[in-house]
């Protein structure tokens, strides 16, 4: 207690008030009531003039105690009632949190497209360009270049649709859609000598319709030609690819003899499977699924591509990219590919924000269409 | 191309199983598609003997048996009307796959009779078609041993063969490659020589060597084509797919599919005078045992007699003068035809057999007297019969194709030594006649090869014994940093794409072609480009723009009950039918909401504004120069006349954007108005090589820029982008953008006019604007809008 105890009653008093204040329009009345104008303190610091002088001093420090502890308890108070009020505030701007967001719109590639940047991500790593070449084919580059001259049987293992003369009623075969893309190899021949390290995905089309089967459908063809380029290679290469491809260390592969009018020794290859009833896994397994053809590039193809047979040599291969959609990414039906039924496309399609590449990924699952 | 196994072994000696026999043929390129073994659903079943056999208590024809298996006894019902006790059969336990089902067999209870198995019909077990009785077999069958080992059983092998290895479109031709293969040894051949008793009254005459070199033919009077076909060629013929007809047709499908030898039959009673092999005359009518009647012409090669063509050489046969049950005296051929004449004249005619097949690609030229031969032999032995001398025009001469091979050049080639021993070894167990000269393998190809051209022939066909398996795997030699693998043109086609996809489109791939009557609204020229035979008739047309494909796949949708869709492809358009004739397009279509019905936002259907922004976000991905490029209202007709644009670059345009016309959705079936844009990547510049990819320096003013708004009254025919860019260029020092925020049509407003609210950001130079320099800065802005669009301020 002080010496005076008025001081001691006011400041008693003005705490109080200042406890009992439960809103800021209470807390500033309280200190209006206590250090306003004619405040309680303010009209205490006037008795300060009245005092003897051997009181003064002790008045005013005893005064100054009082009105700081009051300063205090204000301070203190305040922050207390404007944290309580904040709380208030949000507890009445409370919101659901569970409402949906607004409309959002991203759409999907088609796996085609996927597909198709994977395989130029793998074969890029290995040095090869691609080239490209016109859907509509003459006969030379989609058959007679490629070893198939006409009336060869070969040329009745792929259907081909043919391009009608617009002046003619006659049949003309000079036109067809090509029935492979391996017409761009003898295109980049033309073009350039070895070496030559190319892949050329395209549209492709037969007449041929059922479950593994559509009327179009797309290939990469691929072409390596040097002076030195052996079967072994033609080998390396694809098993290289194939282990990439389906991101596996380790894929069981076989090479079977085969025949394509262009290649010489031709070969086609399976890679490891498991089937069962219900799914199909890459890799080691007991049952073998094809996915390519391949061979050494004919002499007579070199030729017609004016390339010395005897000087060069190399290997091709021609594989499907829709196949490789299907096997990669469990698709079971290749017409569906094809029929722009948007539940599919947002299914089996990949975010647009996925470019694929061997250092930052192949592929990945994530993201949904919206 | 089928065989069984039996039949294999008729030219094959081995004891390989058939897992092994199968995977060899796949390892030397005889492709195994299917192998059928029966008896691989024989698990369970065993041999068992009636024991007793009473009449069922309550049934007159169902039997109650007792049933030995050797190891019980069990009671069994059995409907059967061939049994009896003492048969012995095949038995079913319980628990037993019933092939003929596919159903698991449990304890029955017939007529209040329980049975316990079952005894089996040739149908059930899937080993035959027979189901009049349950199987009986010899009285001396030992009981209890499993029916796999007492069935006579055939497995099927079904194998690919490509078309260079014509040889094996005949069983001897399998069984040598697996011969040289390791898997066995061929057995010679056992055909006799057949010498004629009499001279054939039938001569045969060659006037079109070119087509057929060799004509043999041989008489048989005599015959009895009532006979039966033995069984076992009976069965081989129905287990590859062929139905048993007659004696004389039977023998010559085996003969095809065993040697790969084809043969015709005539009936020589029919023939009328000799048999001369020529061209047909232009318009000459043939008609083909299947009762086509075809117009030939006179490429195409006939087999005549004095009253016309009877045969189609090599490739069908004629109804007329063809062999009937009632045929007792024929005329046998057996004539080489050049393959080029058979695949133009079957192609041409669209007539496909297994004659044709095998002589388009290749039919030993030196088979034509042994086939003869042995078709004879086959006959007389099934029907008797006389048989000629036999009639030959033409000759077998015929000089086999020789090529050479380096053993080097093996290893050059596949990375594999192989010795010059072990070459001549596999090429002779192949038919080959070889000889060393100078370091290289001679090697006469055996008659029944003709695709041996040259040392990778050869070098193939050494491979395909050795295995592809054995060729190591050596990754392809990269010695540098790869560059760059697609072009600027590939790579602005992809991230189109992924713009695109981005935009909340979704990528499609659809046909190439299409209908050409949809087709009709959406080329820019007349030229129809169509295909000649098209896989259905409304995809016959190489489409000349995607968005028809695109609105097709958007009608489908709706069907489905999706009612907002939005498509993309990135794809191939085409004008003209040469090579080269095609340009590459980025096009899409938007149908129904863009955003639907929701609690934060209102719906709001698509709108051209949505085209039009995806057509400038493509280009924009790819480079183009979307700043620069002019906004016109000339797009093509299947586009709304007054909702749609044209960006371009003077006449290159870039694309196109807008509401389809009405009567184009219409034609699709789409009730509501659709919208589309096509972008034109090739027409999109690409940077020159030699532009770096340095940017232009970065000028950051410190001071800050300046908005000022504007509103102005045009003519309701003033576009938007003359304000836009009479304001923007007004004073292009300061003047950083232009924003259009408003337009008001109506009240307060004159009938034909509108305004145009737009904001204007100026950026000061070097010190602040003061009120007067803003004042001039959008006095210069409303001058120009007024001069140039004859705007007036709105006060």
């Amino acid at each position: 207690m002080g010496k005076f105890e008025n001081i001691d009653t006011m400041l008693h008093q003005a705490l109080q008030a200042i406890e009992q204040a439960n809103d800021s329009a209470a807390i500033e009345n309280a200190r209006i009531t206590i250090l306003g104008k004619s405040g309680s303190f303010t009209q205490l610091g006037k008795i300060l003039g009245t005092l003897p002088i051997e009181q003064k001093k002790d008045f005013g420090a005893e005064l100054n105690i009082a009105k700081k502890q009051i300063e205090d308890k204000l301070g203190a108070k305040k922050e207390i009632l404007a944290e309580q009020e904040l709380n208030t505030k949000l507890a009445k701007e409370t919101l659901d949190v569970t409402l949906p967001i607004r409309d959002e719109h991203q759409g999907r590639i088609h796996p085609v497209s996927k597909i198709y940047e994977e395989v130029v991500a793998i074969f890029g790593q290995m040095g090869f360009d691609i080239a490209e070449g016109p859907d509509i084919e003459d006969q030379f580059h989609n058959f007679n270049a490629l070893n198939m001259p006409a009336n060869h049987p070969a040329r009745q293992m792929q259907d081909t649709f043919y391009i009608k003369n617009p002046d003619s009623d006659n049949f003309d075969d000079s036109y067809v859609i090509r029935t492979h893309t391996s017409g761009i190899q003898i295109r980049t021949m033309e073009k350039q000598q070895p070496p030559i390290r190319i892949i050329a995905p395209g549209r492709t089309y037969r007449s041929d319709w059922d479950a593994t089967h559509t009327p179009m459908f797309h290939q990469v063809e691929g072409l390596v030609i040097d002076k030195n380029i052996t079967m072994a290679h033609l080998k390396g290469c694809l098993y290289d690819f194939m282990k990439a491809f389906f991101e596996l260390d380790d894929l069981p592969v076989r090479y079977r003899p085969s025949y394509f009018p262009f290649t010489e020794p031709s070969a086609e290859m399976d890679i490891g499977c498991l089937k069962t009833k219900t799914e199909l896994k890459i890799g080691a397994g007991t049952d073998w699924l094809e996915v390519l053809g391949c061979g050494m590039v004919h002499p007579n193809v070199l030729r017609a591509g004016g390339i010395n047979p005897d000087e060069y040599q190399g290997f091709a291969f021609g594989l499907g990219i829709d196949r490789l959609a299907m096997l990669k990414y469990g698709i079971p039906d290749l017409r569906t590919f094809f029929e722009s039924d948007t539940r599919w496309l947002k299914h089996y399609g990949f975010t647009p924000l996925d470019f694929s590449s061997m250092t930052g990924g192949l592929s990945n699952t994530g993201g949904q269409a919206r | 191309m089928k065989f069984t196994l039996s039949w294999l072994k008729e030219h094959l000696d081995t004891d390989a199983s058939i897992d092994e026999i199968s995977e060899t043929l796949t390892k030397i390129g005889l492709e195994v598609e299917e192998v059928i073994n029966p008896a691989a659903q024989l698990n369970g079943f065993i041999t068992a003997v009636v024991e007793t056999y009473e009449r069922h208590p309550d049934s007159d024809h169902l039997g109650l048996l007792t049933v030995n298996t050797g190891k019980e006894k069990l009671q069994v019902v059995c409907g059967a009307p061939n049994c009896h006790q003492g048969l012995k059969g095949i038995f079913a336990p319980v628990g037993t796959l019933i092939p003929c089902y596919n159903e698991v067999l449990k304890v029955g209870k017939i007529r209040g009779v329980e049975s316990f198995g079952m005894m089996c019909s040739e149908k059930e077990l899937g080993v035959g078609t027979d189901h009049t009785g349950i199987i009986e077999l010899p009285a001396d069958t030992e009981i209890g041993v499993p029916a796999a080992q007492v069935l006579p059983i055939d497995p099927v092998i079904e194998i690919s063969i490509t078309p260079n290895r014509a040889e094996c479109l005949g069983v001897r031709g399998v069984a040598r490659d697996l011969a040289a293969a390791g898997l066995g040894k061929l057995k010679p051949l056992n055909i006799r020589k057949i010498s004629g008793t009499y001279t054939s009254p039938i001569k045969v005459e060659i006037k079109a060597s070119e087509a057929c070199n060799t004509y043999v033919g041989r008489y048989i009077k005599g015959v009895n084509n009532k006979a039966q076909t033995p069984k076992w060629m009976q069965d081989r013929l129905t287990a590859i797919g062929l139905r048993s007809i007659s004696p004389l047709v039977d023998v010559t499908n085996y003969i095809n599919y065993d040697m790969a030898r084809p043969l015709h039959v005539f009936d020589a009673d029919k023939l009328k005078g000799n048999i001369c092999v020529r061209m047909a005359n232009e318009g000459e009518k043939f008609t083909s045992l299947e009762e086509k009647e075809y117009t030939l012409d006179s490429q195409s090669l006939g087999i005549c007699d004095d009253e016309g063509i009877q045969c189609l050489g090599g490739i069908m046969g004629g109804l007329e003068k063809g062999c009937s049950p009632e045929t007792t005296n024929v005329f046998v051929e057996c004539a080489h035809f050049t393959p080029e004449n058979i695949a133009r004249t079957g192609r041409k005619f669209q007539i496909d057999s297994d004659s044709r097949y095998r002589y388009e690609r290749w039919v030993d030229p030196k088979s034509n007297i042994l086939g003869s031969d042995y078709a004879t032999q086959m006959i007389v032995d099934i029907c008797g019969g006389e048989v000629s001398e036999m009639v030959m025009a033409g000759s077998e001469d015929f000089e086999p194709k020789t090529a050479y091979i380096r053993p080097s050049r093996i290893k050059d080639l596949i990375g594999l030594d192989v010795s010059a021993e072990k070459i001549i070894e596999i090429l002779t167990h192949l038919g080959f006649t070889c000889s060393q000269e100078n370091g290289k393998i001679k090697a006469v190809s055996p008659t029944w090869r003709g695709d041996i051209e040259g040392e990778h022939d050869l070098v193939e066909e050494v491979v395909r014994m050795i295995g592809l398996d054995n060729i190591p795997a050596v990754s392809l030699p990269h010695d540098k940093l790869p560059k760059v693998t697609l072009s600027a043109k590939q790579h602005n086609a992809m991230i189109v794409k992924h713009e695109l996809a981005n935009r909340g489109m979704l990528e499609t791939v659809t046909w190439s072609f299409m209908d050409e009557n949809l087709a009709d609204m959406f080329r820019a020229q007349p030229d129809h480009l169509t295909l000649i035979n098209p896989i259905a008739t409304d995809l016959n047309e190489m489409r000349p723009s995607i968005v028809p494909n695109l609105l097709i796949g958007v009608k489908n949708n709706v069907a489905r009950g999706e009612n907002n869709v939005a498509l993309f492809e990135v794809g191939p358009q085409f004008y003209g039918r040469k090579p080269t004739e095609q340009t590459q397009a980025a096009a899409g279509v938007r149908y129904g909401l863009t955003n639907s019905k929701h609690w934060a936002h209102n719906e709001r259907p698509v709108d051209i504004y949505d085209v039009k922004a995806d057509a400038l976000a493509a280009i924009a991905a790819a480079n183009g120069p979307v700043d620069s490029a002019q906004i016109t209202t000339d797009a093509p007709g299947y586009y709304h006349p007054g909702r749609s644009g044209a960006l371009r670059l003077g006449k290159n345009v870039l694309a196109y954007f807008g509401e389809l016309h009405p009567s184009v959705s219409k034609k699709f079936g789409l009730k509501q108005r659709a919208y589309a844009f096509e972008v034109f990547l090739d027409n999109i510049p690409l940077p020159r090589n030699t532009q770096g990819k340095a940017r232009k320096k970065l000028e950051l003013s410190p001071l800050q820029a300046v908005d000022k708004d504007l509103a102005f009254v045009v003519d309701k025919k003033v576009k938007a982008i003359d304000v836009i860019t009479a304001a923007k260029t007004a004073d292009r020092a300061t003047i950083t953008d232009v924003r259009l925020f408003d337009i008001y049509e109506g009240d307060n407003l004159p009938e034909d006019k509108k305004s145009l609210a737009i904001t204007v950001t100026y950026q000061p130079i070097e010190k602040s604007f003061t009120d007067k320099e803003l004042e001039v800065l959008m006095q210069k802005v409303i001058v120009a809008v007024e001069n140039k669009c004859g705007g007036q301020l709105r006060q």
